[in-house]
């Protein structure tokens, strides 16, 4: 990013901030204040499929059935996966398209407002409905976040109906935020911003957004079926009629391995702003990033059923999709050169977001190679469904999207709130994690290689002290949440004042801007040389 | 800024057809599927059905066909290959049957999925005829033998030494009202 400012930014005197009281955010078009209320709720999200994750880890502590049942512990594999996915990274990445595309590209807004207020309004409605299958008859969705048929069909619980439609309802909520990320980017560039200038964020959502628009209908469609199966009679995923179940995992992979990308190409983004910033250098490989992000959105509609290898698919199928999904490994390598790279013979500096931002680079990097491991297609017969797989998955997800997430929101809250934050509170929250993370998910795959097959609430007795381990870390790392959750609150109710550029090596129009961000920003564009 | 506005239109609506074609991708994934499965002779599918002209055996090769008979949950019948196992000549024509009792004391209708195993030797058998064709019908405690005719292709490929042929029994009864049993040929060939 070149892009030097021949002006400092066109900050409109309104005379108008927000409106007072409940209405302020239920009725909002602001992207600061939308941005806001996603990334409180995904926050709540976190929150709450931390809970369950911990019912997990506390079921699983010991071999033998202790805390829950069966069936109850299956309801809580599938809604953490739902909710992490589609109420946490999701959302948290759409509040920081929100807050920070338009300021880094110069817009006074997003460009469809009213729409970005109800692409947002949607998602609590979705969520409650979602968790309030829980408290129904035959209890909630039991069947993984994969939701594979029958499972999901034939011998799925009544409240399947309530699930189906919650899924239709995020699925809504994202294609309207995507539109209205490509909208933005595309048409309310300001002059002088030239594609090639924009923020890599920016890039990243860009591409994501194509993804989301291609693959959430896919979504729509397969719960569409099932609904159908269901309750219309069809046989989508019926073999007894004609239909085949091995069809579902098809479609959904098809839905779900661009999904997986959805999930970490921001985070991309938000590494490749943060890196620079802290190193003092400008980002290596500018150009190389951009195409290395397109290639793996591309790649990702091709690699589908290597989720599915041991389905029985022929052996020409199980190559092209081996060789197909270690392809991928080449853009994502070039990604991870290039931030190696931009931190060589830099001078840095290890603020919080910056220790997030080195722990996303090496956890993700490992997660990248077990995902490699398991893309080795005779070696997945063995790894398949085991605890190998939820290693992997996690390894990608947490240290990966979420790290970068919560780097984002430490590397941007000076801007939002116009106070520095605790730097020894975040320093501790990160390594807290750090440590924590690595002690609940690294054993996992020792007992995945040993064998142990994941969902499943009890499991045999060489699995006990690697388990007990796991969950250990699993509550050292949820309860320092509460760490991050104090520290903004915190930061929002004070603390030192931030100044424009917050950070010594910041770079980038939402710098520019002073601390906090006024509520009207670039209502005049700013002139980008 | 009525440009902008025009320019924002034009695009939304683009992106929101973009999001109904894929939605229409996903259903259309579902006989996409099917023809590719077809084509490539994948997923163990049979679509080599019907009359075949009779050419010379080639003695020169022994091929295994296993036959396995299963019910899908719930199916009390009782079903099963009256042999195991058959040695055959590609080319040579070979009839087989199954076994089929019907335990229970109410009249019921079946339907027979075959798969084949290995999914690439699918193609190369070839079934003459096959009660997988129609829908089966019993009475309370009737039973019946229900015959096979099929030919091993003479382009099998030379490492395939062994076929199995599995047939899997689907209770149909619920789904059709006494007398209006069909034998819909042409719909059923293509399983």
């Amino acid at each position: 990013m070149d892009t030097t400012l021949s002006q400092t930014a066109g900050i409109a005197d309104h005379g108008h901030g927000p409106a007072k009281g409940l209405g302020r955010w239920l009725f909002t078009t602001n992207h600061k204040d939308i941005g806001s209320l996603y990334l409180w709720f995904s926050l709540l999200m976190f929150l709450t499929g931390g809970c369950m994750a911990l019912m997990i880890r506390a079921e699983l502590f010991q071999p033998g059935l202790q805390l829950i049942q069966p069936e109850f512990f299956n309801q809580m594999t599938t809604m953490h996966g739902l909710i992490m996915v589609f109420g946490a990274v999701m959302p948290a990445f759409v509040g920081l398209a929100n807050w920070m595309i338009p300021i880094m590209v110069g817009a006074p807004d997003m460009a469809l407002p009213r729409m970005n207020n109800w692409s947002f309004w949607i998602l609590p409605f979705a969520f409650t409905l979602m968790i309030s299958t829980l408290f129904m008859e035959g209890g909630g969705p039991d069947f993984g976040w994969t939701f594979y048929a029958p499972l999901s069909t034939t011998y799925a619980p009544p409240s399947v109906t309530f699930f189906i439609f919650a899924v239709h309802m995020m699925g809504f909520s994202s294609i309207m935020g995507a539109i209205n990320i490509i909208a933005t980017i595309l048409n309310l560039r300001a002059p002088g911003m030239t594609m090639m200038k924009l923020p890599l964020f920016v890039w990243t959502w860009l591409i994501t957004a194509f993804l989301l628009i291609a693959v959430m209908p896919v979504l729509a469609g397969v719960v569409t079926m099932m609904l159908m199966d269901i309750h219309f009679g069809t046989s989508f995923f019926n073999a007894a009629g004609g239909g085949d179940p091995v069809l579902f995992q098809h479609v959904f992979w098809f839905f779900g391995h661009p999904e997986v990308y959805i999930m970490i190409l921001p985070a991309f983004g938000i590494i490749s702003e943060i890196i620079p910033t802290f190193a003092r250098k400008r980002l290596f490989g500018y150009a190389s990033m951009v195409y290395a992000t397109s290639s793996i959105a591309l790649l990702s509609f091709l690699v589908w059923a290597h989720h599915m290898f041991a389905v029985g698919m022929p052996l020409a199928g199980e190559l092209f999709f081996m060789y197909a999904t270690m392809l991928i490994a080449v853009p994502t390598g070039v990604k991870v050169f290039n931030w190696v790279a931009t931190m060589f013979h830099g001078s840095m500096t290890f603020e919080t977001p910056m220790l997030f931002a080195l722990a996303f680079v090496v956890l993700f990097t490992i997660g990248g190679f077990s995902g490699l491991m398991l893309a080795i297609a005779p070696a997945d017969f063995q790894y398949h469904d085991t605890y190998f797989v939820v290693a992997h998955f996690h390894y990608v997800l947490v240290p990966g999207a979420i790290f970068s997430i919560m780097a984002g929101v430490y590397y941007w809250l000076p801007k939002w709130t116009g106070h520095m934050l605790n730097e020894r509170l975040g320093k501790a929250h990160f390594w807290l994690s750090f440590i924590g993370v690595n002690i609940t998910f690294f054993p996992m795959h020792f007992v995945g290689l040993a064998g142990m097959p994941r969902r499943i609430p009890d499991y045999a007795l060489q699995f006990a002290d690697f388990n007990a381990v796991a969950s250990v870390g699993a509550f050292i790392f949820g309860f320092s949440q509460l760490v991050f959750v104090y520290n903004i609150i915190s930061c929002i109710r004070g603390g030192e004042r931030a100044t424009d550029q917050v950070w010594e090596g910041s770079h980038g129009l939402e710098w520019t801007l002073p601390s906090p961000a006024p509520y009207h920003t670039f209502s005049k564009p700013p002139l980008i040389k | 800024m009525d440009n902008l506005r025009r320019r924002n239109r034009r695009l939304v609506l683009q992106l929101m057809l973009g999001g109904i074609f894929m939605f229409g991708f996903g259903f259309a994934l579902v006989p996409l599927y099917d023809v590719f499965c077809r084509v490539t002779g994948l997923n163990g599918k049979i679509t080599n059905t019907g009359p075949v002209a009779i050419a010379a055996a080639d003695t020169s090769r022994d091929v295994r066909v296993q036959f396995i008979g299963v019910n899908n949950e719930g199916m009390p019948w009782e079903f099963r290959p009256l042999l195991n196992t058959v040695s055959v000549n590609p080319g040579e024509m070979r009839q087989m049957a199954f076994f089929a009792r019907n335990p229970t004391p109410r009249r019921m209708v079946a339907q027979a999925i075959p798969s084949v195993t290995p999914s690439e030797a699918a193609q190369y058998l070839h079934k003459v005829s096959c009660f997988c064709f129609d829908q089966q019908a019993l009475d309370a405690d009737e039973h019946m033998e229900m015959p096979l005719l099929f030919v091993i292709d003479k382009k099998l490929p030379a490492d395939i030494h062994t076929i199995t042929l599995s047939y899997t029994l689907f209770d149909i009864t619920p789904d059709l009202s006494a007398g209006q049993i069909t034998n819909d040929d042409t719909q059923r060939s293509t399983l």
